[in-house]
């Protein structure tokens, strides 16, 4: 398990122009594998084009009490990227403005950032049919300041996403660090407390799994069950639904994966599972992602890949539906995890 | 690297037995395929019984396939060793259950 970020360590990998370098050159580039602009293509899908605007997906910061082996975002306490309240306001007052339906906010720990509270209290306000907090569990048992995140979340009607990566122990340490299954339950058990993840409650609980290593998520269903029982049996804890999630090869997924020697086999793996059905439903076609200082994204991938929107309006401040909606979504080889098997998001599968 | 006579590799390249004999080869793999779906047994048993049989026939592309497949689907590597060894099991059983046919020999030669 990783202490540090990239970015602290000083790595070559925490420049995200080295990160596109890797992904672009070798197999790609020497034509062992194509492309994904030729593999798109290939079902007349390129360029992919932004739909209208549902999702906004707000980074409130790279801050995190968590320095997790695969994290794509390369976030951790020594982050110290933190969004202001001013770019908090800008983002309201275009929610105002706009349909979008789902307000998603990540970080790192998005409950680090000083006025996240205040966001939370200041948008619900404003009536987000589905607003999503992904927390990492943990930092609901990190420190007595956060003991009440259960109440304050179920105060706000707040949907929490939370990742998992296994229902054993090992598994779970291993990715996420030494103590973190514990903490997790217990976390989990407190939301469950205050009626989080019960079969018929509005409070909505959901889990995130992706796998602990170079390899692809299995069936959705299937970990669902399996996730189900096993937590239940061992720990009554209780959810709605569990996310399978691809793990993308940047920042310090690409960093083990390099280390590993699994890069390539990885990328052979993403592209043998590439699914055409898929393509359509990708996240970025109708999700906006914003960084902690206010620039958009097509994704949260995209976001730590520095692949600024292919826009005029770069930032939130200059916000604008017509010159947003429509455009060309940038790409790189990335974007296969997106698009292998059963697909890729946010909320999980998409095929 | 050294030349051995497995590739890694070509696991990736399995599918193209069929260049060399259509028929066959699809018929092959509609029944492999078929044979993995979810039946009266689930894909997880039948992913841990695949790698037993991996590893009693010692194929290494079968090997690296079902760990992988194991992984895939959450299987744990203490549940994966455990198949492994009803593999070992059966197999040194089966051997060993034979020697009732060296003793039946050996009474009959030389009772
Ligand atoms: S994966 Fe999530 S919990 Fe882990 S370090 Fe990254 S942001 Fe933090
Ligand atoms: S990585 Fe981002 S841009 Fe690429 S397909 Fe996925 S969501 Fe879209």
């Amino acid at each position: 398990m990783a202490t540090k970020s990239l970015k602290k360590q000083g790595s070559d990998l925490a420049k995200s122009n080295k990160q596109l370098e890797i992904l672009s050159n070798g197999i790609f580039q020497n034509g062992e594998l194509p492309t994904f602009k030729n593999k798109i293509s290939e079902s007349n899908q390129f360029p992919l084009k932004a739909k209208t605007l549902e999702i906004l997906q707000v980074n409130v910061g790279y801050m995190c009490n968590q320095v997790c082996e695969h994290c794509h975002v390369d976030a951790g306490p020594d982050r110290k990227e933190i969004m202001t309240q001013e770019t908090m306001q800008q983002i309201l007052d275009v929610i105002k403005t706009t349909g979008a339906h789902t307000l998603d906010l990540t970080g790192g720990a998005p409950e680090m950032n000083p006025n996240f509270r205040w966001f939370v209290e200041e948008a619900s306000k404003i009536g987000i049919k589905d607003f999503i907090v992904r927390s990492n569990l943990t930092i609901i048992r990190a420190n007595k300041k956060y003991y009440d995140l259960p109440d304050f979340f179920k105060k706000h009607n707040i949907h929490v996403v939370s990742s998992m990566p296994h229902w054993t122990r090992g598994k779970t340490d291993k990715q996420r660090g030494e103590g973190v299954f514990d903490m997790s339950i217990k976390a989990l058990q407190e939301l469950n407390a205050v009626g989080y993840g019960m079969p018929d409650s509005n409070l909505k609980l959901d889990l995130v799994y992706n796998p602990s290593g170079a390899f692809l998520p299995g069936d959705q269903a299937a970990m669902e069950k399996d996730f189900k029982k096993a937590l239940m049996e061992d720990f009554g804890i209780q959810f709605h639904n569990l996310f399978a999630i691809t793990n993308l090869p940047i920042a310090r997924f690409l960093d083990y994966l390099i280390a590993s020697e699994n890069y390539e086999d990885y990328m052979y793996a993403l592209v043998e599972a590439y699914n055409p059905n898929a393509v359509k439903n990708v996240m970025c076609t109708n999700t906006l992602s914003i960084s902690w200082d206010g620039y958009l994204f097509d994704c949260d991938f995209n976001q730590m890949l520095e692949l600024p929107v292919n826009s005029k309006a770069k930032h939130i401040s200059e916000y604008n539906e017509e010159l947003l909606e429509g455009r060309n979504i940038v790409i790189s080889q990335h974007c296969y995890g997106c698009t292998a098997g059963a697909g890729s998001s946010c909320q999980g599968s998409v095929a | 690297m050294q030349k051995t006579y497995y590739d890694p590799a070509d696991l990736r390249k399995f599918g193209k037995i069929t260049e060399w004999s259509e028929e066959l080869g699809n018929k092959f793999f509609d029944y492999y395929g078929k044979v993995f779906e979810e039946g009266a047994l689930t894909a997880r048993e039948k992913s841990l019984i695949a790698l037993a049989v991996a590893h009693t026939e010692q194929c290494p592309y079968c090997i690296d396939a079902y760990s992988k497949d194991g992984l895939q689907r959450g299987i744990t590597k203490e549940e994966m060793m455990e198949a492994i060894h009803v593999g070992a099991a059966i197999k040194s059983g089966a051997t060993l259950v034979h020697g009732v046919q060296m003793m039946n020999k050996i009474n009959k030669l030389d009772g």
